[in-house]
């Protein structure tokens, strides 16, 4: 569908070209066909809107269409804009604190338990650290029995309190625990929420709050089409989060909703999923993003 | 009030709500195309019957597939027992489903059977477990890592053998593209013919309802593993509108049966495709 995009934009150019005069609005018609793309790759249509208006300005200071190959340059433009949008300081997850406390959150199903795992792993194995995994998501079914599973496989302690029903005290509690082991690192699983469950957005603000986490990642499905932006706004807006992780990109979604999310709440995308395996946890690559939302 | 013809910017927002609702360009553009032809005879069309005609266009995608009103969870007869089977990428709420599903049937009065068969994911099987307990149904299960194919073989005996009306077999989340994962599917599928000829009936593929134009891919290679025949959507009980399943629903010719509003044992409805269009216009 895209791997022509270039093509397109060529010939989209090519025809005006031959109709001598080069305008404002050929270039939009063309970004039409950018526009579309995006939209196709799932980014957001506001964004995508955004999105091209900025890149049409650049194409008109650059002179595109009077370049030899103004299709390719067309596509190298959006492309390096693109990369610069996605980008900004890869700062890394903030381990400073003792211990340090990385509270997980988002919407269900979109792979906080198992990117816990992944990353409790990889901060043992890589950065030598000694992490507790706690449990406080109360309500799935089997939610906890999933985190221990998910510990016993990665030989990491996990804290959970299965008569406990607050997940505010949960976390706390495990906390002090961590303290109490020799834990420098905490990671806290949470339950899956959607943006517009009241009760469940207070519950995580009060987590939030009690426990002041170094790091609060946002953990969203990079199959999410146009409602990234709602959600992460949403969740950005009740816990300011550090960072975002992106999972499930071991598929062959487009994953536009990087895009999204990155121009609307202006965090870092800190590491992405790339399995169901504890070792598939990858950092991200703005570039390789890029490629892959335009299907390069 | 409103205006009184179909300009530009009237489709232009038709575009963005259709696009919005993740309902892809194509066919938005199918949908816009559509509408501009039947307004093309008369000009001034109020904005009433502009919004009667796109709900009839869009309703009608979906119509030649889910025919009828269905507001109950009905199983067709002549199918005793009758196999479900559920399937679909990872986390859009196979399990779940299940649990509400077996939990409508159950309490028509019938005999229901769960089948664990996802060996893989953690505690995936205690998940399922929960669920039994749950809506009071027996389920048949081994041991974590084992195949299953050989889960589903077991329930499907084990329901023959209870005098099951409904057997629902879970399976484990796989990406589409993982084509040893997807062979399995179908591996799973063949085996349960073993016992049962033409089982599964219904093989009930599983969108979550924020997804976007991925859930295409999804619709393809599950229906190329395994011949798909429904499709449920999910999470829809928040913002996200799920509008790709009426590309989905029209290219592939399956109906949309369910939709999941809620992670409680009530939050599944029957679809209702006049209801669903509305939604994007909230
Ligand atoms: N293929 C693939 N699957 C993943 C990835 N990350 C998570 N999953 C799978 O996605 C499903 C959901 O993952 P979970 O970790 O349970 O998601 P969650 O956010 O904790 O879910 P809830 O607690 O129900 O909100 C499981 O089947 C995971 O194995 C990934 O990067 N790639
Ligand atoms: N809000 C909401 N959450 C849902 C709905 N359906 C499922 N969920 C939640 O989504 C998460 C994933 O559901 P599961 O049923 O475990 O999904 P699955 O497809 O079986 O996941 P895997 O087996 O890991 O591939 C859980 O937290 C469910 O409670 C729904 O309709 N609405
Ligand atoms: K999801
Ligand atoms: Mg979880
Ligand atoms: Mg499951």
């Amino acid at each position: 569908m895209f791997d022509n995009l270039s093509d397109k934009l060529d010939k989209a150019l090519h025809v005006l070209k031959g109709h001598g005069s080069i305008t404002e609005v050929n270039v939009a018609e063309t970004l039409k066909e950018v526009r579309r793309a995006l939209i196709d790759a799932d980014v957001n249509f506001k964004t995508a809107k955004d999105f091209t208006n900025r890149v049409k300005e650049k194409a008109l200071g650059q002179n595109v269409l009077t370049s030899l190959q103004p299709g390719q340059l067309m596509v190298k433009l959006v492309k390096d804009e693109l990369t610069e949008l996605m980008g900004g300081d890869a700062t890394g997850i903030d381990l400073s604190g003792s211990p340090s406390v990385i509270l997980m959150s988002g919407l269900q199903g979109s792979g906080k338990t198992t990117f816990s795992g992944k990353l409790a792993n990889y901060l043992k194995t890589k950065k030598t650290k000694k992490p507790l995994l706690v449990a406080c998501d109360v309500y799935r079914p089997a939610a906890i029995d999933q985190l221990h599973v998910v510990g016993d496989a990665i030989k990491v302690e996990v804290y959970s309190d299965r008569d406990e029903k607050n997940p505010v005290k949960i976390a706390q509690d495990g906390i002090a625990f961590a303290k109490a082991n020799g834990h420098n690192v905490v990671i806290i699983d949470t339950a899956g929420r959607l943006a517009v469950d009241e009760a469940m957005m207070t519950e995580i603000k009060e987590v939030h709050k009690a426990i002041q986490p170094q790091e609060t990642l946002f953990v969203v499905d990079s199959m999410t089409g146009q409602d990234a932006v709602n959600t992460a706004k949403a969740f950005n807006d009740i816990l300011n989060f550090d960072g975002v992780i992106l999972t499930k990109l071991d598929g062959d979604t487009r994953g536009g909703a990087a895009i999204s999310i990155k121009s609307v709440v202006d965090k870092p995308i800190k590491f992405i999923g790339t399995g169901e395996k504890m070792e598939a946890i990858d950092v991200f690559y703005p570039s390789r993003m890029a490629d892959r939302i335009l299907g390069m | 009030a409103g205006k009184s013809k179909v300009d530009d910017d009237v489709l232009d927002n038709l575009e963005e709500v259709l696009v919005t609702s993740d309902v892809g360009v194509k066919t938005t553009l199918k949908v816009i195309t559509r509408i501009e032809e039947r307004v093309a005879r008369d000009k001034y069309v109020g904005t009433d019957e502009l919004n009667k005609i796109l709900r009839e266009e869009i309703a009608g995608l979906l119509s030649e597939t889910n025919v009828g009103n269905a507001t109950d969870f009905e199983i067709p007869s002549g199918t005793k027992p009758h196999v479900i089977m559920v399937v679909g990428v990872n986390g859009v709420g196979k399990t779940t489903t299940i649990g509400k599903l077996a939990y409508q049937f159950k309490k028509q009065g019938l005999k229901v059977v769960l089948g664990a068969g996802d060996t893989f994911r953690a505690a995936a099987i205690d998940q399922l477990q929960v669920w039994a307990d749950r809506v009071d149904v027996p389920i048949v299960k081994q041991s974590m890592g084992s195949d299953p194919a050989s889960v589903a073989f077991d329930a499907l005996e084990s329901g023959v053998t209870r005098g099951a009306d409904v057997i629902i077999i879970d399976t484990a989340g796989r990406l589409h593209n993982k084509v040893n994962l997807m062979n399995e599917l179908t591996k799973v599928k063949r085996v349960m013919q073993k016992v049962i000829g033409d089982a599964p009936h219904d093989v009930l593929l599983v969108l979550d309802g924020s997804t976007g134009q991925n859930a295409f891919e999804q619709a393809k290679q599950f229906t190329a593993a395994t011949e798909v025949t429904s499709l449920a959507v999910t999470k829809l009980d928040g913002t996200a509108k799920g509008g790709v399943v009426i590309g989905i629903s029209d290219q592939f010719q399956i109906p949309v049966k369910y939709i999941g509003v809620g992670e409680g044992i009530e939050d599944l409805q029957v679809f209702n495709k006049i209801e669903f269009v509305d939604s994007f216009f909230k």
